[in-house]
């Protein structure tokens, strides 16, 4: 059954569409992602989902409801939750507020303490500087940060734009190998990313969005093998 | 008494070394400073002046904490403080001033008669007066906040600053609520050094602990990013506007305490001005700090009551400055750019005061002066 299902979802900025009407879907369980050049569309259609844009038609559909127009209080209840992209973390709070901020709208106590430790499993850094101010933390700790206070909301789906954004290639081979930990775990998770070699690599499957349009859907595997995406967005030459 | 020293044994024994001495440290300072203000009130220590004075320093505390609030710890540049201190002010007079003194001030033209036979009496009376006050002041904060909470930056400023001097206007126009342009005086002066400093720590109470909840991590992850805070779910509106009335609260209960120690208000006290005297204060002592309001408040109001002999004119060895009207104010804002200058996030940034800082700060104390004499390396080296 599929965990998200967007139907022909349009979004306007002003007199500029930015989202012409893309429809797909996302399985539970699975890890798909959208690759695409800048302005292609994907940080839209991420913030669409969690209620942050105003969509001008379409619809989107999660475990069988409609969700279409719920504020983002709402769908962050429903447990999507968004990892924004340049990480976004809460500078002059500290790591441990950070991660209490995330789970801003669960009310068992014990739970978020478990899950504060859970977190720390994950991203044992962020324990050692659990009493430091997020802005003082170098990049790929404040990414880990950002991931770790969206798990603290206890997703279903977590979606992640760009989370590779600035960070070292070292940084960034972590930070992928977590995302695979997150998906084994049971969370759904929706990337979206430029380093589309990095990305189709751990997807199950995948889709390219071209200016506000679907391009192309396939598994992750083939979309990595298919020609024109290698040209396009892997810089690799055809042969 | 004796079971009692057992029971506090018992709690401090749970406690780390540093944790006892600083449990130990923060009650000789509270005895020290409930001794002090109980032989203040009993005119031992200083003269009624100073006591004036500082009066005015805790009451322009509750002021800045109000500011630092919606500002400091909220994020939104809201400079309406002193439109909502007008409305405690007078609130809190009109309920407690004597019925004859009332036929008195009101001369050019009668009270409306449903405020003319309210007396709230004495120190119960002035408690019932801020409270309402403050309440009055947040009903007033909310029907604001609808339209302006809306706007950021800069434009809310503006919005603010023209409520506040709208509401300054139509209290100069109401004549028979608030006597128009000339004032209330003869507002009994029932705020003796108790109530400033116990309204004060209330409210410091009240702020550290908002700031543990998670409204208060709220109110932070608003000031530090929008829009990662609401999409961690936070509601953008509702927790800026709960901010704007809890500062319109403790406004109006500022405002209401100003106008009991001065004794005597007129519409013209609430210009803009005064905001800007408050922004000050809570800029000077860190945006986002309960420590800094209350070190600011008291250092800039003694400073500017110190600083009055430069106006008087005075002797520098041989060379003779005469009486200039307003070099306090030249020498005020000179000291204030040098402040500014070296902390430039004011005295105390968004940290507050704790004893293990105070310690760290002693003892590393030695280290950095001798760093300010050691040569710098050339080239301002790595960074």
């Amino acid at each position: 059954m599929s965990l998200l299902e967007v139907k022909n979802l349009q979004v306007h900025y002003g007199g500029i569409e930015a989202l012409k009407g893309i429809s797909f879907e996302v399985n539970e369980g699975e890890i798909v992602t959208l690759i695409g050049a800048n302005g292609a569309g994907k940080s839209t259609t991420l913030r669409s989902i969690c209620g942050l844009v105003q969509k001008s038609g379409g619809e989107i559909v999660y475990q069988g409801k409609p969700i279409t127009n719920l504020a983002t209080q709402k769908t962050v209840e429903q447990g999507i939750v968004l990892v924004p992209e340049g990480r976004r973390v809460f500078p002059n709070l500290t790591v441990l507020e950070n991660l209490k901020i995330g789970a801003y709208l669960r009310k068992d106590d014990a739970g978020i303490q478990e899950d504060i430790k859970h977190v720390y499993g994950f991203f044992p850094r962020l324990e050692e500087r659990h009493w430091q101010m997020a802005g003082t933390l170098s990049g790929g700790e404040q990414q880990m940060l950002a991931v770790g206070r969206a798990l603290m909301a206890r997703p279903k789906l977590i979606m992640m734009d760009e989370p590779s954004l600035g960070l070292a290639p070292l940084v960034v081979r972590d930070i992928f190998s977590i995302i695979t930990r997150i998906n084994s775990e049971g969370v759904t998770v929706l990337l979206i990313e430029q380093n589309a070699n990095a990305a189709l690599r751990i997807a199950h499957r995948g889709y390219v969005l071209e200016t506000g349009n679907i391009a192309m859907s396939n598994t992750g595997h083939a979309l990595l093998n298919d020609d024109r995406v290698r040209q396009a967005y892997l810089g690799k030459s055809e042969k | 008494m004796e079971k009692n020293k057992t029971r506090f044994r018992g709690i401090a024994s749970g406690l780390t070394k540093n944790k006892r001495r600083n449990l130990l440290l923060s009650m000789i300072a509270i005895i020290a400073l409930t001794v002090f203000l109980h032989f203040t009130e009993q005119g031992a220590t200083v003269g009624s002046y100073e006591v004036r004075v500082l009066n005015l320093c805790a009451v322009y505390a509750v002021l800045a904490l109000s500011m630092n609030l919606i500002n400091g710890f909220t994020g939104q540049f809201s400079l309406g403080t002193a439109g909502f201190m007008a409305i405690g002010a007078y609130t809190t007079s009109l309920l407690i001033m004597p019925v004859s003194v009332k036929a008195k001030v009101f001369y050019l033209e009668p009270i409306v008669p449903w405020l003319e036979n309210v007396h709230w009496e004495g120190n119960f009376g002035l408690f019932g007066a801020l409270l309402v006050a403050g309440l009055i002041t947040a009903v007033a904060a909310f029907i604001i906040g609808f339209p302006v909470l809306r706007l950021k930056g800069d434009y809310l400023a503006i919005a603010t600053l023209g409520f506040s001097e709208i509401i300054r206007i139509v209290f100069t126009n109401t004549q028979s609520v608030t006597n128009g342009s000339t004032g209330i005086k003869s507002i009994p002066n029932t705020a003796n050094i108790w109530w400033t400093f116990g309204v004060m720590a209330f409210f410091v109470v009240f702020m550290l602990r908002l700031m543990k909840t998670s409204y208060g991590r709220a109110f932070k992850c608003i000031r530090d990013d929008e829009v990662a805070a609401e999409s961690m779910g936070i509601s953008l509106f509702k927790h800026k506007m709960l901010s704007f009335v809890i500062s319109g609260f403790m406004a109006g209960v500022g405002g209401g305490l100003m106008a009991s120690v001065l004794g005597a208000i007129t519409p013209l006290l609430f210009r803009f001005i005064l905001a800007y005297d408050i922004l000050l204060i809570v800029v000077l002592g860190g945006m986002g700090s309960i420590t800094g309001s209350i070190v600011g408040a008291f250092l800039i109001t003694t400073a500017k009551e110190w600083l009055r002999w430069l106006d008087a004119g005075f002797n520098i060895g041989p060379i003779k400055v005469p009486q200039i009207a307003g070099l306090r104010m030249v020498v005020f804002s000179a000291l204030l750019m040098l402040v500014i200058l070296f902390y430039r996030r004011g005295l105390f940034g968004n940290k507050e005061f704790s004893w293990d800082g105070m310690f760290r700060l002693i003892k590393n104390a030695p280290k950095r002066v001798a760093a300010w004499f050691k040569p710098k390396p050339k080239g301002g080296g790595a960074k």
